[in-house]
């Protein structure tokens, strides 16, 4: 049976004149080469003078024309300003470790008389300020035979925390946080570190606070 | 004569050395905040290995931003 081809066939979508010369560029059937881009595409950058990137002013490389570009210089950008909040968590560790080695160098506590242990009653508080005069501080008697002093300073904000010496706790009005009166270690709220204790010292029936000792848990 | 890396080989290299920053940072947030916590509790003995630890972070980011302008340079 003759003219069984595609040109035959009414169902066939090719078009028989495919072949056709000077159709082969329209029609896609040309061979590959003949599809070579015109520009590189690496030069698709085109600044509005028309003239090469290498004759721009060097501020066009941090405005980019085209889109591509603009992603790059973007996150080019972002990993400069990455690197110097590096620098700036480096020099928080270099002031951290400076503090440090200042707070060893006057790490000497004066001792100071507090009260003589018969003027605390058992269940009362006395405050007094240790080391220093702003360095507010509490001693409490929550049994006949306890005596302890804490820092004032709350570990999470700096608020004053206040003795409940009927519940055993230190409670800190400001954001609710609450210490264990004998060990000082955080109970509740957003404390994570224990207060501060004040080492005490009895001399002769009176009670002397002689050093501050920081714990982290 | 070397090539230059084509524009989609530079975005490819960029962002592996931006995920390489950001995790260097991040490392060095945990640092700074728990050493910051280990000094007001009183504990010193960290300070010094995590300030060595942070300033070599510190190091390796420079090191990147350096290959990064030499990045720029060879188009």
């Amino acid at each position: 049976m003759s003219g069984d081809g595609p040109e035959d066939d009414p169902r066939s979508p090719l078009d028989p004149l495919l072949d056709t010369p000077r159709r082969e560029g329209l029609t896609g059937t040309a061979p590959a080469d003949r599809y070579k881009p015109v520009a590189d595409p690496e030069l698709v950058t085109t600044p509005p003078d028309g003239r090469p990137m290498e004759l721009q002013p060097a501020w066009r490389t941090d405005f980019p024309v085209d889109w591509p570009q603009d992603h790059y210089v973007e996150r080019r950008d972002f990993m400069k300003f990455m690197i110097l909040t590096s620098l700036a968590f480096a020099v928080g560790q270099a002031w951290i470790a400076a503090m440090s080695w200042l707070r060893r160098r006057r790490d000497r506590h004066p001792e100071l008389r507090i009260a003589r242990i018969d003027e605390v009653p058992v269940g009362g508080a006395i405050e007094f300020a240790y080391p220093e005069p702003h360095d507010a501080c509490v001693l409490v008697r929550p049994r006949e035979d306890l005596l302890i002093a804490y820092s004032q300073r709350c570990t999470h904000l700096s608020c004053a925390v206040r003795p409940q010496v009927d519940r055993g706790v230190f409670h800190c009005p400001c954001h609710e946080g609450r210490f264990d009166m004998e060990t000082g270690r955080p109970l509740a709220g957003p404390p994570r570190r224990a207060l501060s204790r004040i080492v005490l010292a009895n001399r002769g029936g009176a009670i002397y606070a002689v050093g501050v000792e920081e714990r982290t848990i | 004569m070397r090539r230059p890396f084509s524009r989609k080989q530079r975005g490819t290299i960029l962002a592996g050395m931006l995920a390489f920053v950001m995790l260097l940072v991040v490392l060095q947030l945990w640092l700074l905040s728990a050493t910051m916590n280990a000094y007001l509790g009183g504990d010193e003995s960290v300070i010094w290995p995590a300030t060595v630890a942070s300033f070599l972070c510190l190091l390796l980011n420079g090191g990147l931003l350096r290959y990064l302008y030499k990045l720029d340079g060879t188009r």
